[in-house]
Order: structure tokens, then C-alpha cells, then sequence
């Protein structure tokens, strides 16, 4: 392993973080719209989502990584490798996302509600003021623990030849013969990166802790 | 509608390919459920062994399957070690999954009380006796939720296997894609099938709490 080869797995990480970082950023924002849209009960509209979340909580990375680079051309989108990692990424980790935050949701206590509406805020105050910034600290360990999640499952996206950390080790490999060096580095890159996020999660846990919620 | 004919026509790779998952699944779920136990009981006790076990896990956690199944498959034979892209997959599956259960059963052991063990050492319980008699059923029937998660996971960990040229569930859908150019009908098939299993695989769970209730376990 040479420093072109050190060159080339760090190119990969930075793949693997930015396509990861964006299906992440996305994926948390539309979680909450969609366990939103739940929590306001919409007939149809309700049954769809429930469809959707079963779905894409039982479909392998791979599998949906696939199917969206494949198929999509067929109806005349055509996406390339990156868009369709980030699209399969955020529709996976959109729908585990959304669970988190309705979960926030159902547990949030009636009596600020009305202590709201007594006060005389409006829905959308109460909303912004009251419920987000709660829900966001109490729900940021299950966030975080699912971002870890999907960078777990984010070489699944080397199948539709996205050269991220996971594949670039085949390339390396492809000029040295050694598989064993470029597959242990980005290991510890890996690690690295999920070793972070999980640091994160114990500080989310212990700010969620020391609110007592 | 001739597409969904040539799926038809193309059932038998289908059929292979839904084998060869559960196949993979259910044999190394089971075995990293045992050796997941297996690695717990020598947690038990601080050991050298155990920190090392310890070690593994924690590393477990922070890995990609894919990368392990890549070490696996694609490392070892330069260290001489070379197997089937299916065993390499099993194994993989089987260490990997094993770690995480460890790591699940460990989180409730710690919660355990002590009263009881200590109790059942003072009717002479030996340590393994103790261990697969008085403490393992309790923290399975406590963990089922977290175990029952696990083992979606480890469903869904079976597709990686066809970067590495398993041919499962997704690599005959993939196949089949690439012979007839019917992306969009191969993949609504194979997704329909793992929708399939994980709800079979959630109402199991299902049963499995009625029957936690029955013990009396409601509150996990």
C-alpha cells in the first residue's frame, strides 16, 4: 500500500460521508414529515405511509439500491449512480427515521398542550416553541443510532458501481494483488467514522437523560 | 402483460434464490444465536479471554457487515485461507450477528438483580447450569423485542452476500434483470418476497410476546 492507494481509500471515505451526510440530512427531515402527516390521521393518505414504512423497513439496501438505478430508466427517469445511492439511502433511513419521531410524538404529555392553549399560543407556536426542541433532544439517540445504522449499510451502494470506501479496496486490490492491507484500512476508516457517531449518541443519551424524559 | 410471463417462465431462479436466503439466514441466525449465548456465558466471568471478547464485539459494532464479509472472501486467501463465496457468507452472517446478540443479551444481564443468582449459588448451582438454566431463558424472553430486530437485520444483511456472488434472493432478481431486461418487474417480485418473510418474521414476534405475557415478562 503506497500513498496512491492511501489517496484513493480516503477519496472513498469522503464518498461514502457526503453521500451518507446527505440521504442523512434529508432522511431526518422527512421522517418528521412523514410521522407528521401520521399523527394528523389523513384516511388514505395514513394507509399509504404504513404501506411505505413496512416496505422500506423490510427491503434490503441492496435490493432497493438496485431496483432504483434498474428500473427507474424504464419510466424515463434517468438518474445516475450518486443520485439513486441517495435516493435509495434516504428512502431507507426515511421510513426507520419516521418511527423514531413518531415515537417522540405519542409520548409527548397532554398537560404542556393544554398549559400551551391556556397560555394562548397558537398550534403552530406551540409547535415550534414547545414540541420540536423537546422532541428533537429526546429523539436524537434513536437519530443518531440510526445514522450509524445507514453508514453500516451504505456499501450497498457499491452494487450500482458507486466507487465509495467498501469497493475502492477492489480497485487497489485490482494493481497490488494484496486484498488483505486496502480491506483492514478501511476498516479502521469505518471505524473511524461509526466510532464518532456512536461517541455522539452517548453525549445525545446523556443531554436526553439530564432533561429526565 | 408478457413480462410478468417471463417471471413466470423464470420461477425456478426465483425459487433457488428464496431457498438459498433462508437457507443462509436461518442456519447462521441460529448459530450466532449460539454462539452469541456462548460468548455471554464467558462474559460472565473477567477473564483474559473476556476482555478480548469484549474487544470483538465492540469492533463488530463498528464494522459494515460487507466489510467483514470482504476480509472474509477477499483477504483471506492471501493468507492462504480460501473458501466458497457461500461459506465465506455464512460464516460472515454467523460472527457478525453472534457479536450483536452478545452485545443485546449482555445489556440486560447487567440489569439483571443479583438476588436470584446469588440465591440459586446457594443451592449449588454450578456456573453453566446456573447460566443456561436460571439466567439465559429470562434474558431471551426480556430481550425478544431487541432479538426479533436483530433478526430482520440479519434477513436484510443476506442480500450484501451478492456483492461477494452469492446467488440469494436479490442476485437472481439481478439475473434475471440482466437476461430478460425486466428490471422493474424482477425487483417488485424480490421485494415482495422479503416483505413477506419479515412479516412473517414480525408476527412470530408477535407470538413470541404473547407467549413472554404468559410468563409473565410484560414489562421489558
Amino acid at each position: 500500500m503506497n500513498g496512491q492507494a492511501w489517496m484513493l481509500l480516503l477519496e472513498g471515505a469522503w464518498t461514502t460521508v457526503w453521500i451518507s451526510g446527505i440521504a442523512i440530512a434529508l432522511g431526518v427531515v422527512i421522517g418528521l414529515v412523514i410521522a407528521m402527516v401520521r399523527m394528523a390521521r389523513i384516511p388514505f393518505i395514513d394507509q399509504i405511509l404504513v404501506l411505505y414504512v413496512s416496505l422500506a423497513r423490510a427491503t434490503p439496501l441492496v435490493t432497493l439500491s438496485l431496483f432504483l438505478f434498474l428500473a427507474t430508466p424504464t419510466f424515463g427517469i434517468a438518474m445516475d449512480r450518486n443520485t439513486a445511492a441517495i435516493l435509495a439511502l434516504t428512502l431507507n433511513t426515511a421510513a426507520f427515521n419516521a418511527e423514531v419521531w413518531r415515537s417522540a410524538f405519542l409520548s409527548f404529555s397532554r398537560e404542556q398542550k393544554e398549559a400551551a392553549m391556556a397560555c394562548g399560543m397558537t398550534n403552530g407556536t406551540f409547535f415550534r416553541r414547545i414540541m420540536l426542541p423537546q422532541m428533537f433532544t429526546s429523539s436524537l439517540p434513536g437519530l443518531v443510532n440510526e445514522m450509524s445504522f445507514l453508514i453500516k449499510s451504505s456499501p450497498a451502494i457499491a452494487v450500482i458501481g458507486v466507487v465509495e470506501l467498501t469497493r475502492v479496496t477492489n480497485r487497489i486490490t485490482a494493481v497490488t494483488y494484496e486484498p488483505l492491507p486496502p480491506i483492514l484500512a478501511a476498516a479502521v476508516l469505518y471505524m473511524l467514522i461509526i466510532g464518532a457517531l456512536l461517541k455522539l449518541q452517548a453525549i445525545a443519551e446523556k443531554k436526553a437523560n439530564r432533561l429526565a424524559m | 402483460m408478457s413480462e410478468w410471463s417471463i417471471i413466470w417462465e423464470a420461477r425456478d431462479l426465483f425459487f433457488a434464490g428464496i431457498w438459498n436466503t433462508l437457507v443462509l439466514f436461518v442456519l447462521s441466525f441460529v448459530a450466532a444465536f449460539v454462539l452469541g449465548c456462548g460468548m455471554l456465558f464467558l462474559l460472565e466471568e473477567r477473564t483474559r479471554l473476556s476482555i478480548v471478547l469484549r474487544w470483538v464485539i465492540n469492533l463488530m459494532r463498528m464494522l459494515p457487515f460487507l466489510i467483514l464479509a470482504y476480509l472474509l472472501y477477499y483477504g483471506l486467501p492471501q493468507l492462504g485461507l480460501r473458501m466458497s463465496a457461500w461459506t465465506a457468507g455464512l460464516i460472515a452472517l454467523t460472527i457478525y450477528h453472534a457479536a450483536y446478540i452478545a452485545e443485546i443479551l449482555r445489556g440486560a444481564r447487567i440489569v439483571l438483580p443479583a438476588g436470584q443468582i446469588e440465591a440459586a449459588k446457594a443451592h449449588g448451582f454450578r456456573p453453566f447450569r446456573l447460566f443456561y438454566r436460571i439466567l439465559l431463558p429470562q434474558l431471551v424472553i426480556k430481550t425478544r423485542p431487541l432479538l426479533g430486530n436483530q433478526l430482520i437485520y440479519a434477513l436484510k444483511d443476506t442480500a450484501f452476500l451478492t456483492i461477494i456472488t452469492v446467488q440469494e434472493l436479490t442476485a437472481a432478481a439481478n439475473s434475471v434483470q440482466a437476461t430478460y431486461f425486466i428490471p422493474t418487474e424482477a425487483f417488485v417480485v424480490v421485494i415482495f418476497f422479503y416483505w413477506i418473510i419479515s412479516i412473517a418474521l414480525e408476527l412470530a414476534l408477535k407470538w413470541a410476546g404473547r407467549f413472554g405475557a404468559k410468563r409473565g415478562f410484560e414489562h421489558v
